[in-house]
């Protein structure tokens, strides 16, 4: 598996080849910790916050929210602990980025989050992560017991008065606790329900006090951004879409990883032609699901010759969205009424049950996509499985119900010979 | 087509209790101190301390939910919502050898039903189910995160990835 940077310099990925990369010694012999350094000699916590919005970049797992601005919410004056919470309940289908910075580089997630901790005023952190990663966590529990003993975590860190610690903890088995506030809910010991927005987690989060959760992909740009600053990593990317991305690509290509890329990458074709090697056993392009599983399913003609731009704008131009960048590649053999049935019954397991339209609606559509598979389609089932997802889509309490419904909807309009093959029972 | 009532599934079976409370040895004790230790409140420990439990005695069974109970200063109940919540804790015992195969899209498509197929034929059982000599059960799961190197599986916690059918018999051929 290939994992490397593409059209720029690697940022994220800078150090994941050298030899004992997770170790604090290497970290350090490569540039670690500097930018935690920098930040607290000479930055106040909102010229770390400042850089971060100038840097333009924007929530890496899912949502794009401009990370800056979810910061800069925490309010200042309040008298309540602060938590930095990382996001690292990885379990959108199709996504492992995470995954590979954790195991290689420990401590980039380490200063990401100190750095974090430091523009927010937290002292207690934590780091969640999804249960089938423990190993992960292992090695994020050593790379920790290095930088305390090491005087960069605990009290008065590398001498100054900023003192912080950060923990990790343990999901047990929950797409749902990788919705922000389903994962502090989690993390307060109770069964993973989302909550209601507003208030914000920056308001009332962990604890019922001011939270920011970011993901690891997130938190582990920072420590680039103070290095080069605010408006040089946007520079990498484009206006809106600041600095590098990491793309997990999976599937019918010849060279599946973990792909740094610049925000803006031109374009989508030669990515998976040219970078990913081309397609598995020469087969044809059939279907790209470019960021994660909750994304709309994009055709081949969707693609190629159509000079697709890889960032948030370009991809929603072209009919999808950058969500995780999880992108899976499937070829002509795929039939995309399998492809979506399959990611139905994810929905439908991982639905928490919290509210009807979506416990209720994934089940249903479960059913139907059961009932075409095994000869019992009609050609109304196309209308019938759309005026389920409406009555998901935007009804539900969380995203996760938007998520179930957008597979669905683009499949059935975008490759309508694969349903109508089942639904005439051909 | 609505179905007869009986077909639904209960919920939740009810669950005799008793009076048991699981004990733990002094080392296991202070690993469950130190998580204790991390949170300002006390049930934010609840998840870590089932992995402990689990791990102990093999599934979390009452006495153990009566220790967390006691531990965290909960209800019964308390444990029991979050028990059932989640997919990794195991109410009922398995197998040494948890083989969780992702099912998920990337796998799916990479070739998992092969290597579903391969394990269940080399070990008689269908997924869902525990080799009669309580040595292994095969559970299929969604994503786990290894989608670059499908098809996988997961045995316990580790991971194995790039399956090919050879490959699961040089693995389940090297377990003690």
């Amino acid at each position: 598996m290939f994992i490397g940077a593409i059209g720029c310099e690697p940022l994220q990925l800078a150090r994941v080849h050298l030899e004992n990369s997770h170790t604090l010694e290497v970290y350090r012999s490569h540039g670690g910790y500097e930018a935690l350094a920098q930040a607290l000699s000479s930055m106040s916590p909102d010229d770390v916050t400042n850089e971060v919005k100038k840097s333009a970049l924007r929530g890496r797992g899912g949502a794009g929210f401009p990370t800056g601005m979810k910061w800069s919410f925490v309010p200042k004056d309040s008298p309540k602990p602060k938590y930095v919470v990382c996001n690292a309940d990885e379990s959108e289908p199709g996504t492992f980025k995470d995954r590979y910075l954790m195991e290689r580089d420990p401590h980039l997630l380490i200063e990401g989050m100190l750095i974090a901790a430091y523009a927010l005023g937290a002292k207690r952190n934590f780091i969640y992560t999804r249960g089938e990663y423990k190993y992960l966590i292992d090695i994020m529990d050593v790379a920790l017991a290095e930088a305390r003993e090491a005087g960069l975590l605990g009290d008065r860190i590398l001498n100054t008065s900023f003192s912080c610690e950060i923990y990790t903890h343990t999901g047990a088995g929950a797409y749902i606790c990788g919705e922000e506030t389903a994962l502090l809910s989690s993390l307060e010991g109770l069964r993973g329900h989302p909550r209601m927005k507003p208030p914000f987690p920056a308001v009332s989060g962990l604890y019922a006090c001011p939270t920011v959760v970011n993901n690891v992909e997130t938190l582990t740009a920072v420590p680039d951004i103070i290095k080069i600053g605010g408006e040089a990593y946007q520079k990498l990317g484009t206006e809106k879409s600041g600095g590098t991305k990491l793309w997990s690509v999976s599937g019918h290509v010849n060279r599946p990883g973990v792909y740094e890329l610049p925000m803006g990458y031109d374009d989508m074709e030669k990515f998976i032609m040219e970078d990913c090697q081309g397609m598995l056993g020469g087969k044809e392009l059939k279907a790209v699901i470019p960021g994660g599983s909750s994304v709309y399913v994009m055709s081949a003609d969707q693609i190629i010759g159509r000079d697709v731009r890889m960032d948030y704008e370009g991809l929603v131009a072209a009919g999808s969205m950058v969500g995780s960048g999880g992108f899976i590649v499937m070829d002509e053999t795929v039939d995309i009424f399998e492809s979506t049935k399959n990611l139905t019954e994810f929905y439908k397991h991982e639905s928490c049950g919290w509210c009807t339209p979506c416990r209720e609606g994934t089940d249903w559509l479960v059913k139907v996509f059961k009932r075409i598979e095994t000869g019992g389609g009609v050609p109304g089932d196309a209308q019938l499985m759309l005026d389920l997802c409406d009555n998901i889509e935007g009804k539900s309490f969380c995203p996760l119900g938007d998520a179930a419904a957008w597979p669905i909807q683009s499949a059935i309009k975008r490759f309508p010979e694969d349903f109508r093959k089942r639904l005439e029972n051909e | 087509m609505s179905q007869p009532l009986t077909q639904i599934e209960p919920l939740s079976q009810p669950v005799n209790i008793g009076e048991e409370i699981a004990t733990f040895s002094p080392e296991v004790e202070a690993e469950i101190d130190r998580h204790l230790a991390k949170y300002p409140v006390m049930r934010s420990a609840i998840l870590p301390l089932m992995f402990i439990v689990q791990r102990e005695r093999g599934y979390l069974d009452p006495p153990g939910v009566a220790y967390l109970a006691k531990r965290l200063k909960l209800r019964y109940t308390d444990i029991w919502e979050v028990a059932t919540f989640y997919s990794m804790i195991n109410l009922k015992p398995v197998g040494r050898y948890h083989i969780q195969i992702c099912k998920t899209l990337s796998c799916k498509i990479m070739g998992e039903e092969k290597i579903t197929g391969h394990v269940c034929q080399r070990l008689g059982i269908k997924p869902g189910e525990t080799t009669s000599d309580g040595r292994f059960t095969v559970s299929m799961v969604e994503c786990l995160g290894s989608c670059g190197t499908a098809p996988m599986f997961q045995i316990n916690f580790d991971y194995h990835e790039n399956l090919t059918a050879a490959k699961v018999d040089t693995i389940l051929d090297s377990l003690p």
